[in-house]
């Protein structure tokens, strides 16, 4: 059994993306006792499926080191991975929240070694790449991935290949008996850090997501150029792993539409436009991009980002929303649409195409159990009658990851004067 | 041209899109354009060598007060009511509606683009059903079909004759109908009546000059 020490004094963070990590991260270091859940089976969330950040171009890798050695020098944080709240009942200041713990079949004595690995012949889907490649059923979902711990995926586990991975594994870390566990937790004060999914963009017909290979989402984008992605950081276009010089950006795709995302998502101009570097850092001047826009948005100090990318004679702009993408034999895509300066008409083939999908958030306010406030979107707002539960970074609006960590800060804080006035009403 | 353009000249002076946010249905979604030019790129008249205007231009050269240019185009007449745009909009505005609302007002102030085919149908078919309160298919034929003359009249009767021969064996057209019979709605006077009365309020509600 998982035990897991909380009282009312506990702030729980639900979460355990960047902006999880840092509420947890900053409750923790004034003092206060946290518990940190997580559905997946590692920490650091979106932020850690980026190739590099906008606008210094650094890795995430590095950002997410700096907070799991905050992590693992505090003895204050308990962390659940693999967990879901299922049930929040109480007020402020004494929450009795319900904890669903999926089994990773793989004990705290696991060394990372890949023994199972080995041993493994089934393949899944590789969720840490967005399903662009697979994995084997005995897998750590990243490099970087804490806690650094394989997984063994349900799908095996009762079969004679569950029995080969738990006699490949030397340290007797393989426990195929581990089974689903709820677990009932207390806490004073609850951060609400489950962030954001990429906009479906099936949804958004005429541009034929899933239909036409060479059509991709910017969180896929991501994928394709890490050096620890599908292609190696090679820039390969999924159809016929052809190199993609000329890739079209597609902004607004979903976002600031009555039809889907009624908000606008505010980093995906940031992201093409540092999407465009990884194309130029690919090919050089051989490679292209073309961003189709309605406007870009790169707010304050981004703007020198963006006057940079609009230098680079690679990089052109079209100010249009894309009408419908058609594709031609050779499977290039081709774009239909008019250019709203001159209102000239274009029908444009690319390699690959990148739609700038939008951010929703990943459990929408409706979806919560707890009394929580809610915008249009589902976004969590901040709430008077539910004093003692605050949502933090994307939950609560489309952030970059700046911002999120600026949002999960305040929220920390709040939680922490909640913890606060129980321990002086105690005292 | 007619009084009344020089009616709404007076009245709005500078103000094209006031002058359409008020008298053109629809009119008042022409602000809400945010200029993404999806309606045009939805268009399938989008490649089409007579839409010199795409939706999102026309919003735009309205708001910038070219009245002339909008209301002697031919573009929104050029509208075939396929309902892309409308559905596409990231903003919601009712396009073909917005598209239909100018042409009628461009109509109503006499500069509608003369021999102008959109406009020829449009004007036929509402005599035609407006007279007796239901259409009148065989006349509504013939007036489009001799539009170009007799000779091209003929022909395309022609052409289309087994149509109409199938269409009277199974009772869905009236050979009457050529003579002024047929079926016609019962209390005519009466659509009159409310179509006048519908006209009296909408010149009220736009302040126009009955």
């Amino acid at each position: 059994m998982t035990s897991v020490v909380a009282t009312n004094q506990t702030i729980l963070v639900v979460g355990g993306g960047i902006a999880g990590m840092t509420a947890a991260l900053e409750a923790a270091e004034t003092g206060k006792q946290v518990v940190l859940v997580e559905k997946n089976p590692y920490l650091g969330g979106r932020t850690v499926q980026l190739y590099r950040y906008f606008p210094k171009m650094c890795h995430p890798s590095c950002g997410l080191e700096i907070n799991l050695r905050r992590l693992k020098a505090n003895p204050r944080i308990q962390v659940l991975t693999l967990a879901e709240v299922t049930g929040i009942s109480g007020d402020k200041g004494n929450y009795s929240v319900t904890v669903k713990l999926a089994p990773r079949f793989v004990n705290e004595n696991c060394t990372a070694c890949g023994e199972c690995n080995k041993a493994a012949t089934t393949e899944i889907p590789d969720e840490f790449n967005y399903r662009l490649g697979k994995v084997k059923a005995a897998y750590l979902p990243s490099d970087m991935a804490y806690p650094q711990r394989y997984v063994i995926d349900p799908s095996v586990v009762a079969s004679a290949e569950g029995q080969a991975i738990k006699a490949a594994c030397k340290y007797g870390a393989v426990d195929l008996d581990m089974k689903e566990e709820v677990v009932t937790l207390n806490a004073g004060a609850i951060v609400w850090a489950t962030g954001w999914q990429p906009y479906a963009a099936e949804k958004i017909t005429p541009y034929r997501y899933g239909e036409f290979k060479n059509v991709i989402t910017n969180v896929e984008f991501e994928r394709l150029a890490d050096p620890h992605g599908p292609t190696g950081g090679k820039i390969l276009r999924p159809s016929d792993g052809k190199e993609a010089k000329n890739v079209a950006f597609i902004q607004c795709a979903g976002s600031r539409d009555e039809n889907h995302l009624r908000h606008c998502s505010r980093f995906c101009c940031m992201a093409s436009l540092k999407q465009t570097r990884y194309v130029q850092e690919a090919f050089g001047d051989a490679g292209k991009s073309t961003i189709y826009y309605i406007d870009i948005r790169a707010i304050d100090r981004f703007e020198d980002f963006y006057q940079e990318v609009k230098a680079n004679p690679n990089v052109s702009f079209v100010r249009s929303k894309v009408a419908r993408i058609s594709e031609d034999k050779n499977g290039d895509p081709r774009l239909w649409g008019v250019n709203t300066e001159g209102y000239i008409r274009y029908a444009n083939p690319h390699d690959l195409v990148v739609l700038a999908v939008g951010m929703e958030p990943s459990v929408k306010n409706v979806a919560i159990p707890a009394e929580v406030m809610g915008d249009s979107s589902g976004f969590v707002m901040a709430d008077p009658a539910n004093a003692g539960i605050f949502g933090a970074g994307c939950a609560t609006n489309a952030l970059d990851v700046n911002r999120a960590v600026q949002s999960a800060t305040a929220a920390a804080l709040r939680a922490v004067q909640v913890v606060n006035q129980v321990a002086r009403a105690e005292a | 041209m007619s009084d009344m353009n020089q009616q709404m000249t007076t009245r709005y002076k500078n103000n094209f899109l006031k002058e359409i946010e008020q008298q053109a249905e629809m009119g008042d979604w022409v602000k809400m354009c945010m200029q993404c030019g999806v309606c045009s790129g939805s268009c399938p008249t989008n490649f089409h060598p007579g839409w010199a205007h795409p939706p999102q231009e026309i919003f735009m050269m309205i708001r910038a007060g070219k009245r002339d240019e909008v209301l002697d185009s031919q573009s929104m007449w050029m509208c075939t009511s396929c309902y892309n745009c409308y559905v596409r909009c990231p903003r919601k505005l009712p396009i073909t509606h917005i598209m239909h609302g100018i042409a009628e007002y461009a109509y109503r102030l006499g500069r509608a683009p003369k021999g102008q085919p959109t406009l020829h149908l449009s004007k036929t078919f509402w005599n035609n059903c407006t007279k007796s309160g239901r259409t009148n298919e065989v006349q509504l034929t013939q007036t489009l079909y001799f539009k170009d003359g007799i000779v091209s009249g003929i022909k395309k009767a022609l052409v289309m004759q087994d149509v109409a021969i199938g269409l009277v064996k199974a009772g869905r057209l009236n050979i009457m109908e050529a003579l002024g019979g047929g079926h016609k709605c019962k209390g005519a006077k009466g659509i009159h009546a409310m179509l006048a009365k519908a006209r009296e309020l909408e010149n009220q509600r736009k302040g126009r000059a009955a």
